[in-house]
């Protein structure tokens, strides 16, 4: 007898539906389980069979077969074991399988007939209710996060039998869908306000967030640059349901999530020590790395110049299309990376160039750690920041600004930049490209005459003018303004990347 | 026109003799002045039968061949023997024998100006690489052909100064004018190739050696007029050059700078010792033509408003970066567009680490 059940595997962040059909018939007893599982897969058949007869149910002596579908795919990890176990019940004739083929199930067998969570419920809640499946059963301590859902029955049981019996349950017998749970409390998130001083830094903070720029702070140890950076998420605009879901899904599959649906907007730090793999995603099953948990706030890299050559140029396809695209034998995966980058760097390597005599660096060191710094990368950090250490009277002085203060002006400017962008990709300044910025960048004749005498004087490079006039609008609209004025743009020019010693051009 | 057989032959034999040289590079002022069969038995050691022999061979068909290679890397060669050779090198005790000249300058562009050199550390100072900028750039403004050796730092600065006031700037090179030495300099290389020229004594090809820097001090002396010492440490190679201008009956002249400086000494020692005092080109161009005589080009910059004003003499007083500036007086966004204002005016520039630094 054969029965069927939807159940789900996790590629990348993606939930993609697969079916488990198991096949019972007389022939010597084997279980067999085919469609390219991994060795969790395969170890399944031990999980299974003393889950099943741990929980007083009969494990047919017969011949059994187990299909993944779509046998092309590769599945990994234990979260087919409830899927195939209840399919394995249907087909021996001890449970109903048209009820089951209407169910979506997810789950790891412990041998007691226990069920374990599998990282992903969120993921697999969001499969489910694409496909139109009745009710979808989850581990209980799976439930409020599978909950977060909506307009999905999300059953939670405990083991195999509760398992079985909810699937055949009539409906009014179940328990409701747990309510999903309030909007997680991190508690006192960084604020603004700690900060003492810092007047520029804090006026390129907003302008980062309310154009989504990416930022390069720099300034020598101790500055304050980490600081600064980690409240960053704090004055970006609230997460909308649909990207806390995205943001949840991930830190659900990451093994971050802790309860509810994400609240903050995530903040990375990864250490300039990680590989490649670590930062954009990989390993066999590929996970996803830290651009991926970054996705929708905050990528910090504290010493860029220290990062390997290999990681930050891995960093340039998520930075410019949002999304990472990793490669495995048959099938691509792709790992959403939409987050802003916040990079930090000591001036030269022992952090004093420029303070005649205490700079230690021999020209060959400077010249390294400015090579590190150029690139590719550098195209895509709009800002450049100097950071300095704050005087003893700005310490005693109260805060500059809050961040429910900042957070008003970003939100403020980001609207201005929505209806102004609204018959075009980008949804702020900072996605800009050239044919976005010549269309929607529009300066004041002085403004423009500026612009103009700048570039024929060598001081900008192509690159360097559509950076300038992102921000440039960034102010702008910070202001209250479309078009740019002159002190908008000589701001923006303030704060452009400086040249690189020996090559005039490359602002 | 080009280079006679036994100008070609000496320059030949140079290179042929880089490896002894350098082994003797403590006495190589004296080597060099020594004439070819006499400098092969100073320097030649075990190979010296084998360096006379080819020494005697170097005939015509080899110099046709040595004027082959360097027409081949576009250059110009000149000896002492012609007439377009600048007078000026041959107050050296040993001038070169042929000078090499790549670039888009030639000979005859060489000759007909005043020559001055801008000589100082390669890491130098923000304060340094302001100044030779701007020297750079003024001096050229008024006709006078900038004079340096091509390395970072100073020498770097008073070139491309030169080069965005669309002057006429030289750089001797210590080994093959045809490489940019160090490598880091390939751009300064290209742009001086495309605007400036490229001259060395050495044949195009030839690697450099540390003996070779000396060699091309003394070019740099006898060349200029007037040598100015921007900043040096007081084991610098750029004092040494100032010592063969005093040999040589050049003026001699250094910028000043703080006493605590490390890379002001040389200059500020220079001074005591009776260098002229540069505070910028006009005293350059005092000391070229005389007092008075020939005004520095009109300063071309805008006129500073009150509040730039301020802003340049809390830059000059030591809050000289934009978040130092930022954090006292002038608000935020609004000292910044005075600064941007301000480096486009040409008043400020922006060094390492954020460093705003006044152009004189």
């Amino acid at each position: 007898m054969l029965a069927r059940v939807t159940t789900f595997a996790i590629e990348g962040v993606e939930p993609r539906t697969v079916l488990v059909e198991v096949d019972v018939r007389p022939g010597l007893p084997a279980f067999t389980i085919v469609g390219l599982g991994d060795t969790a897969v395969r170890e399944s058949r031990e999980r299974i069979r003393a889950a099943v007869l741990n929980s007083g149910l009969e494990f047919p002596q017969r011949r059994i077969t187990a299909n993944l579908a779509p046998a092309s795919m590769r599945k990994a990890g234990p979260g087919f074991d409830l899927a195939m176990a209840l399919a394995l019940l249907a087909a021996s004739g001890q449970l109903d399988g048209r009820a089951l083929a209407r169910a979506a199930v997810f789950g790891e067998l412990a041998l007691s007939g226990e069920l374990r969570g599998a990282p992903g419920a969120l993921a697999v809640a969001e499969g489910a209710a694409r496909e139109r499946v009745a009710r979808l059963i989850v581990p209980a301590d799976r439930v409020r996060e599978a909950g977060l859902v909506e307009g999905l029955q999300v059953i939670g049981v405990r083991s195999l039998g509760e398992a079985a019996a909810a699937v055949t349950a009539p409906d009014d017998a179940l328990p409701p869908t747990p309510p999903p749970p309030a909007r997680r409390r991190t508690g006192a998130s960084p604020d603004l306000a700690d900060v003492r001083g810092q007047p520029l830094a804090l006026l390129a903070l907003q302008i980062a967030a309310a154009g989504a720029h990416n930022l390069l702070l720099e300034g020598a140890p101790g500055t304050g640059k980490t600081m600064l950076a980690r409240r960053m998420p704090s004055i970006l605009p609230p997460l909308t349901r649909a990207e806390a879901i995205e943001v949840t899904r991930i830190q659900s599959i990451g093994g971050t999530y802790r309860d509810g649906l994400a609240e903050q907007r995530p903040f990375r730090a990864p250490h300039h020590t990680i590989s490649a793999a670590g930062l954009v995603g990989g390993g066999s099953p590929p996970r996803p790395g830290e651009a991926t948990l970054a996705h929708r706030g905050v990528l910090f890299m504290d010493e860029l110049s220290e990062f390997s050559r290999a990681t930050l140029e891995a960093l340039r396809q998520p930075l410019e299309d949002g999304r990472v695209t990793i490669v495995r034998g048959q099938h691509a995966l792709v790992f959403p990376t939409r987050f802003m980058l916040v990079a930090a760097t000591n001036p030269c390597p022992c952090g004093y160039a420029g303070l005649d005599g205490r700079c230690s660096c021999a020209p060959a060191d400077l010249r390294r750690h400015q090579r590190r710094l150029s690139g590719p990368l550098l195209d895509r950090l709009d800002l450049l920041v100097n950071v300095e250490r704050p005087t003893e009277a700005e310490l005693r002085a109260p805060a500059v600004i809050d961040s429910a203060a900042a957070q008003a002006r970003v939100a403020g400017a980001r609207e201005r930049q929505r209806h102004r962008l609204r018959e075009s990709d980008a949804r702020c300044n900072g996605e800009l490209d050239a044919a976005g910025v010549r269309r929607f960048v529009t300066l004041e004749p002085a403004a423009a005459r500026t612009l103009g005498d700048a570039y024929d004087a060598g001081v900008l490079s192509a690159r360097g003018r559509q950076r300038v006039l992102r921000v440039a609008q960034t102010l702008a609209d910070l202001d209250g303004r479309d078009r740019v004025g002159l002190d908008d743009l000589l701001t923006a020019l303030s704060l452009r990347q400086r040249s690189v010693a020996g090559e005039r051009v490359a602002a | 026109m080009s280079a006679c057989t036994a100008c070609l032959r000496r320059t030949w034999l140079l290179s042929a003799l880089a490896g002894h040289l350098e082994t003797e590079r403590a006495r190589i002022g004296e080597l060099l002045r020594l004439e070819d069969a006499r400098l092969i038995a100073a320097v030649g050691g075990a190979r010296r039968p084998q360096l006379e022999a080819a020494h005697e061979r170097f005939g015509e068909p080899q110099a046709e061949l040595a004027r082959a290679r360097i027409d081949a890397s576009a250059m110009e060669a000149i000896c002492r023997c012609q007439r377009g050779y600048p007078e000026s090198l041959r107050d050296l005790a040993a001038p070169p024998a042929v000078l090499h000249i790549g670039g888009a300058m030639r000979s005859a562009d060489l000759m007909d100006r005043p020559h001055v050199a801008l000589v100082g550390a390669r890491g130098a100072s923000a304060y340094g690489t302001a100044v030779a900028h701007s020297l750079g750039a003024a001096l050229a403004a008024s006709g006078v052909t900038v004079i340096s050796g091509m390395a970072p730092g100073i020498d770097g600065e008073s070139h491309l100064g030169a080069l965005s006031a669309h002057g006429l700037t030289v750089a001797v090179m210590p080994g093959g004018a045809d490489r940019p030495y160090p490598a880091s300099a390939a751009p300064l290389h290209r742009q001086l190739a495309r605007a400036g020229a490229l001259v060395s004594e050495l044949p195009p090809g030839t690697a450099v050696r540390r003996w070779m820097f000396a060699a091309r001090n003394r070019v740099i002396a006898a060349l200029a007029e007037v040598t100015v010492v921007i900043e040096a440490s007081e084991r610098s190679g750029s004092l040494l050059t100032a010592g063969l201008c005093a040999e040589l009956g050049r003026r001699l002249a250094a910028v000043p700078g703080p006493v605590t400086s490390r890379l002001s000494q040389g200059p500020n020692r220079l001074i005591l010792e009776g260098a002229a005092l540069v505070r910028g080109a006009a005293d350059v161009l005092d000391l070229l033509y005389g007092v008075g005589q020939r005004p520095a080009p009109a300063d071309g910059r805008p006129a500073l408003s009150a509040v730039q004003q301020q802003l340049l003499d809390a830059v000059a007083g030591g809050l000289d970066s934009a978040a130092a500036l930022c954090a006292r007086g002038i608000g935020g966004s609004r000292c910044l567009a005075e600064l941007a204002a301000l480096e486009l005016g040409g008043r400020i520039r922006r060094a390492a680490g954020g460093r705003l630094v006044v152009i004189p």
